[in-house]
């Protein structure tokens, strides 16, 4: 393990020099990780949402970490990350499809208590039928707990957002967790180019005192005095502590916004700003999506790329901005029900123009030629389908 | 949107939903609006001087000698109290909800500040040292069922559901502030010799010489540090 330096948040993600690597989406999330001087990580690793928890175990073994265990399920490792940040350490751990699902509760009371952590999330079908493949639907299962949500296209996402998402999860106006979400396989066991901060550099370490809530430090108060959970017993109590207590969660999570744009460049990214139809799309599907740009191009079609980084916070104003001149909106998607889809229709005013696919689900590709029928419906072109025996 | 003072409804939206943003370094929030800190400073210290009943609510990052910053900006608290006519100081120790029922003119607390706030016809006051959290909290619900006027002096980013917000806020940002109540108070003509707070009427005063830990009954474990023990600045 090299001798790592404490440098300064902002010049390691906005300034420092990178070096070009050719690695897979696991080991890119494992490099973020390597880099973000995290105290502790705790892995139930499914199978076989990817690398990314064992790449981390290697990764303590090395040094970089200081405690890592294999919790006893899901459910018990995301209760555990709680109980490591609460204390004070800064906490990584990642998981996949019904793995997800399983943690979902404590996951879902993170936002509430205050938990900057980061949850690697790689996507997999959800059971049942039981199987290992790619599929974003327990994404939709995450929109609704107040985290910020952010959804990597490729290798180098991963890592981006990763690394940011330590910084932007303790903000002190903030303070909740980041998920980073990537499809499994197509991304996690694929490899692809990653341009990455020096290996001997690391984010400063937590400090928890810089704290919207007193952290659990049983030494000094005020700390102690956190002890008792103050909303469980409402009998004693208005209604509306909880009330203004889950419009804290979603203010940070709105507050998250400013972070996103000086270390992501912005929730979104827009190809050809002045297209008449846009894709829409987020993760994996922005890959297929740029690249159904590029056909459309080449067939002289006036199409663009909206890419979403950010699912919450979600882009309203930004995206409303893009698509008011666009004649039709295309959003293909990983998954059967579409939350990418309805995210944009509930956006946009005029969405009857939303076209909700094409969508694939239970491990399939998307095939770049389902987009381009999408957009040749939008310019009302015809094309004979041609069947090769 | 403009945030004045309430009462704003049954739930009121946050000041964030509504566009409201924190104000960067140097600046500060007035009426849910960025403006320089000199501007909100005095339009605070305007409210402190004459709307009834102006009250302190210290949280425990500085009610607790934990650190010496914590010490200095204590004693710049009670600095700035004396220089506000009749101002009250009312604590809030911490964050649980009081059993069976709070005594609204010994403490506050962020799960019903407005029991506080109307027993005591508290139509100003400042919150200072209390975590961000509960402290927008407690500002959304003095907000939404009262007509006080709310100045956040927050050592991290601000508030934007207090009326006034002043960020980056330490012993010497508030004994500036104090500066700029006195001109006001100059300025508006209110004669006010300086003098500590009355002692808070339901706590009764303890003899540090015979006190010891059961005293304090059920609130014996906080006292940590002990009586005389320095903690020095913590990481």
């Amino acid at each position: 393990m090299p001798e790592q330096r404490v440098v300064d948040a902002d010049y390691l993600l906005l300034e420092a020099p990178r070096e070009r690597k050719f690695i897979t989406g696991a080991q890119a999330m494992a490099e973020a990780v390597k880099r973000a001087n995290v105290d502790i990580a705790i892995a139930y690793p499914i199978t076989p949402q990817s690398e990314v928890m064992h790449l981390v175990g290697d990764l303590w073994a090395q040094g970089y970490l200081k405690d890592y265990y294999r919790a006893e399920e899901e459910y018990g490792a995301m209760s555990a990350i709680a109980g490591a940040v609460r204390g004070g350490a800064r906490a990584f751990t990642a998981t996949s499809g019904p793995g997800l699902l399983r943690g979902l509760e404590a996951i879902a009371s993170w936002p509430g208590h205050r938990i900057p952590a980061v949850l690697g999330v790689l996507t997999r079908v959800v059971n049942a039928p039981l199987s290992i493949q790619p599929d974003n639907i327990e994404i939709a299962y995450l929109l609704n707990c107040g985290m910020v949500v952010l959804h990597a296209e490729n290798q180098q996402d991963v890592f981006d957002f990763t690394l940011a998402g330590f910084v932007i999860s303790e903000k002190v106006d903030v303070y909740i967790p980041v998920a980073v979400c990537t499809e499994g396989f197509f991304v996690t066991h694929a490899k692809g180019y990653v341009n990455m901060t020096p290996e001997d550099m690391k984010l400063p370490p937590r400090d928890p005192y810089k704290a919207p809530v007193p952290p659990t430090d049983c030494e000094i108060p005020p700390a102690r005095i956190q002890r008792d959970a103050p909303v469980q017993k409402s009998n004693f109590m208005s209604y509306l502590i909880h009330a203004v207590w889950q419009q804290e969660v979603w203010a940070s999570n709105i507050r998250a916004m400013k972070y996103i744009y000086k270390y992501l460049g912005g929730p979104i990214e827009v190809v050809n700003p002045d297209a008449e139809v846009f894709i829409v799309a987020s993760g994996c599907a922005a890959a297929q999506g740029r690249e159904a740009v590029r056909y459309a191009q080449m067939e002289g079609l006036n199409v663009g790329l909206v890419k979403v980084k950010s699912i919450r916070p979600f882009p309203e104003k930004e995206i409303r901005e893009v698509l008011k001149k666009a004649k039709a909106v295309i959003v293909p998607e990983h998954n059967i029900v579409g939350w990418l889809a309805k995210e944009v229709k509930a956006t946009i005013p005029d969405n009857d123009k939303v076209i909700g696919g094409p969508r694939v689900y239970g491990g399939m590709t998307l095939p770049v030629e389902l987009i381009m029928e999408k957009i040749y419906d939008a310019f009302g072109i015809k094309k004979e389908r041609k069947v090769v025996v | 949107m403009k945030v004045v003072p309430g009462p704003a409804g049954y739930i009121p939206t946050p000041a964030v939903f509504e566009g409201v943003e924190l104000p960067p370094p140097g600046k500060a929030l007035l009426y849910g609006e960025i403006v320089d800190e000199e501007v909100a400073m005095r339009e605070a210290a305007k409210a402190l001087l004459t709307r009834r009943n102006p009250t302190i609510f210290p949280g425990p990052l500085v009610l607790w000698g934990w650190n010496a910053s914590a010490m200095e900006k204590a004693k710049a608290v009670l600095e700035l109290a004396m220089e506000i006519p009749n101002c009250r100081i009312i604590p809030m120790p911490d964050y649980r909800p009081k059993y069976p029922k709070i005594d609204p003119e010994a403490e506050i607390n962020p799960n019903h500040p407005n029991l506080t706030i109307l027993h005591n016809k508290i139509e100003v006051c400042i919150f200072v040292g209390v975590h961000c959290h509960y402290a927008n909290l407690s500002l959304r619900m003095i907000r939404a069922g009262t007509n006080c006027f709310t100045i956040a002096l927050c050592a991290e980013m601000g508030h934007e559901d207090a009326m006034v917000s002043l960020r980056d806020v330490h012993a010497e940002e508030i004994r500036r502030f104090k500066d700029v109540v006195v001109q006001v108070r100059e300025e508006l003509g209110i004669k006010w010799e300086p003098k500590l707070p009355p002692e808070n009427p339901s706590l009764p005063p303890e003899n540090y010489e015979t006190i010891s830990v059961v005293d304090y009954g059920e609130y014996s474990y906080l006292l940590i540090p002990r009586k005389g023990e320095y903690v020095p600045e913590s990481e």
